[in-house]
């Protein structure tokens, strides 16, 4: 699947991570890395830590120890603002979208930090500040088009069917034109077609703007399709990482997870 | 008049991003301000309205659209409850008094500017709690800050200029020479500052500021990933809604009562406005006006109602009925807004538009 992508640096290096709840341990002593333009795979069943992780990379959560290592530079925990400004985009497990706005605003919103324009020109919505927000919808109409999501532009998304929600949240983690993209089980819940369609996407996305991209995905046949790494979690702690075939093979992998959960 | 948009092709990206996309929305607005500032004006010179209709109907139910808009701004649109906005408004009243009291030629629209700052800065202060609390705790925060105000007017002489029963009252309405003195008069005053909040706040709500109140109210955690500053974003909307609201404060003592006291702007007045949002519509800047005029309308409509009864069945009512029954028909009006439609008469509103589009097919 990688032939044509050119596999770069480490960016992101996360270094015995480890993060509590109270007395729930979420991550233990986790390490690992991620490539630039790799899609890195995290998998393990359920409870086994693998949002936390993602959340641990945009700094949602704050890990009690580790060390995380972020183009070169040593973080003790992310900022999520900083995250977003420095490329880190993301969707969520269960569906995070603006509910009452349309699937252009959504999208928009993912724009923000590109935006210059202050409120007082936005409430006059004169000049620059015309001229930026239709240069901005530009951009936007390029992931609706690019997404398929022509026909459903201006619906309200709590409106949506599951499958195309999932969808609009990754065009506005797309409008960010992030360097890094989380996904959390972006396939959750959808039938084959709609499996299809967002492999194609994530593929796509990687492939023409080598976005790197942290996947988070239960099935297993789409995650040792499309994944260059693997990384597997059991009860916070690593088990495996590797590439698709060698986790595939490892014994505490096909006991903790493969054997147990399918 | 049909009601479609099939025809109307948009070929850029600026025509689709205009305020009113749909060309019969463009008309229909067209026309309601025509209505506004040449149907209304000329119906009053013909002697057609009297004064009475603007005092008690047409000035009232503007500034309360604009309080309303400033509450919708905070509560529809960025989530954040108020029950303090009566508070916001007498801080705008307040300061646009002592404003023109204490500088000598103080132009009254920069009054008015400078007390809604004044609001503003009032409403960043006691915004300050949204930051850590929301839902119940926070309307409650609000409602400390509605008595802490008008306590604070009240106790506080200065504000009032030291006047003895605490009653101030409002300087003329002074620009260029003209003397805005008529009842006529104030109604046009009013109706542009009104226009002109209305469409800032459209243009506000369809653009970033707009999306990212919106985005924190639908999905804090969300909107703070993609970037937006849950502090910046909610400290603007408390801020941008005080100032509307008190901009209207002002206006209702300058260009409504002419004179008034810090009780005027208490509690009842809050919920007044916060049932003008539930009913006319949150998060839609048409519905606050679709909401104040069916609350300024709701009483005089009642006693018209009344009176006849009386008149033609011979009987007579307990005096006090009228405003009895107007309780009760908010009370269930507010209950069925609340259970069955939460987004108030001007998603009925947009309901009938949608209808009318498709009609008459079904769907
Ligand atoms: N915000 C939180 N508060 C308390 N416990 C949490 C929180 N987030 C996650 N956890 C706990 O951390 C563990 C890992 O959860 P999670 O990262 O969601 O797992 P996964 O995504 O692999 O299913 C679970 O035991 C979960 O209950
Ligand atoms: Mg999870």
């Amino acid at each position: 699947m990688s032939e044509g992508r050119q596999i770069g640096e480490v960016i992101l290096d996360l270094k015995n991570i480890s993060l509590r709840f109270g007395g729930v341990k979420a991550l233990t002593d986790i390490s690992f890395d991620v490539r630039e333009h790799e899609i890195r795979a995290i998998i393990g069943p359920n409870g086994a830590g693998k949002s936390s992780m993602l959340n641990v990379i945009n700094g949602v959560y704050r890990p009690q120890e580790g060390d995380i290592v972020f183009r070169g530079q040593h973080h003790r925990d992310m900022d999520t603002y900083e995250a977003a400004k420095a490329g880190i985009a993301r969707t969520f497990q269960n569906i995070a979208l603006f509910k009452g706005m349309t699937v252009l605003d959504n999208i928009m919103t993912g724009r923000n930090l590109k935006m210059k324009s202050n409120f007082l020109l936005d409430a006059l919505y004169w000049g620059p500040a015309q001229r930026e927000e239709i240069e901005h919808r530009k951009k936007v109409e390029e992931i609706i088009d690019f997404l398929e999501i022509q026909h459903i532009r201006k619906t309200p998304v709590g409106r949506l069917p599951y499958g195309l929600q999932k969808r609009v949240e990754l065009g506005r983690a797309l409008a960010a034109e992030p360097s890094i993209l989380l996904l959390d089980e972006p396939m959750a819940g959808m039938n084959v077609e709609e499996k299809q369609d967002m492999c194609r996407f994530i593929l796509d996305v990687n492939d023409q703007f080598g976005t790197t991209i942290v996947l988070i995905e239960h099935d297993m046949g789409v995650v040792m399709d499309i994944s260059d790494r693997v990384v597997v979690l059991d009860y916070g702690k690593k088990i495996a990482d590797g590439t698709p075939d060698a986790v595939r093979a490892n014994q505490d992998v096909i006991d903790a997870y493969l054997g147990v959960a399918h | 008049m049909l009601y479609r948009e099939a025809g109307q092709f948009k070929a850029t990206y600026a025509e689709d991003s205009q305020i009113f996309p749909i060309r019969q929305d463009k008309i229909g607005i067209v026309l309601i301000l025509a209505v506004a500032f040449v149907g209304i004006p000329l119906m009053s010179v013909a002697g057609f309205l009297s004064d009475y209709s603007f005092t008690a109907i047409l000035t009232p139910f503007l500034i309360f659209s604009l309080a309303a808009l400033g509450l919708n701004i905070l509560t529809g649109y960025a989530g954040q409850l108020s029950l303090g906005t009566a508070a916001f408004m007498a801080v705008g009243a307040f300061a646009s008094y002592n404003f023109m009291l204490r500088i000598e030629g103080m132009p009254i629209l920069v009054a008015f500017i400078l007390g809604g700052l004044c609001a503003a800065a009032v409403g960043i202060v006691f915004g300050l709690p949204s930051l850590r609390i929301r839902g119940f705790y926070l309307a409650a925060a609000t409602l400390a800050t509605q008595f802490f105000i008008v306590w604070c007017l009240t106790k506080v002489g200065w504000f009032t200029n030291y006047s003895s029963s605490g009653v101030i009252t409002a300087q003329k309405i002074e620009m260029l020479g003209y003397t805005f003195d008529t009842a006529f008069s104030k109604y046009l005053f009013v109706l542009s500052v009104v226009c002109a909040m209305a469409l800032l706040a459209k243009n506000m709500v369809r653009t970033n500021i707009g999306r990212s109140w919106m985005a924190i109210r639908d999905m804090d955690m969300a909107a703070e990933v993609i970037g937006f500053r849950p502090m910046r974003t909610k400290l603007m909307a408390f801020a941008v809604s005080s100032f509307y609201c008190g901009v209207a404060g002002a206006l209702f003592a300058y260009a409504y009562l002419g004179t008034v006291e810090p009780e005027g702007f208490n509690l009842d007045l809050s919920f007044r406005i916060l049932f003008m949002v539930i009913i006319g519509g949150v998060g839609s800047i048409l519905g606050s006006f679709f909401g104040s005029a069916f609350i300024v309308l709701l009483p005089i409509f009642l006693n018209v109602l009344i009176h006849f009864l009386e008149s033609s069945a011979g009987i007579n009512l307990p005096s006090g009925i009228s405003s009895s029954i107007e309780l009760m028909v908010f009370g269930a009006l507010i209950i069925f807004f609340l259970i069955v439609e939460p987004h108030g008469l001007a998603r009925l509103w947009q309901i009938g538009k949608e209808k009318l589009r498709l009609w008459p097919f079904p769907h």
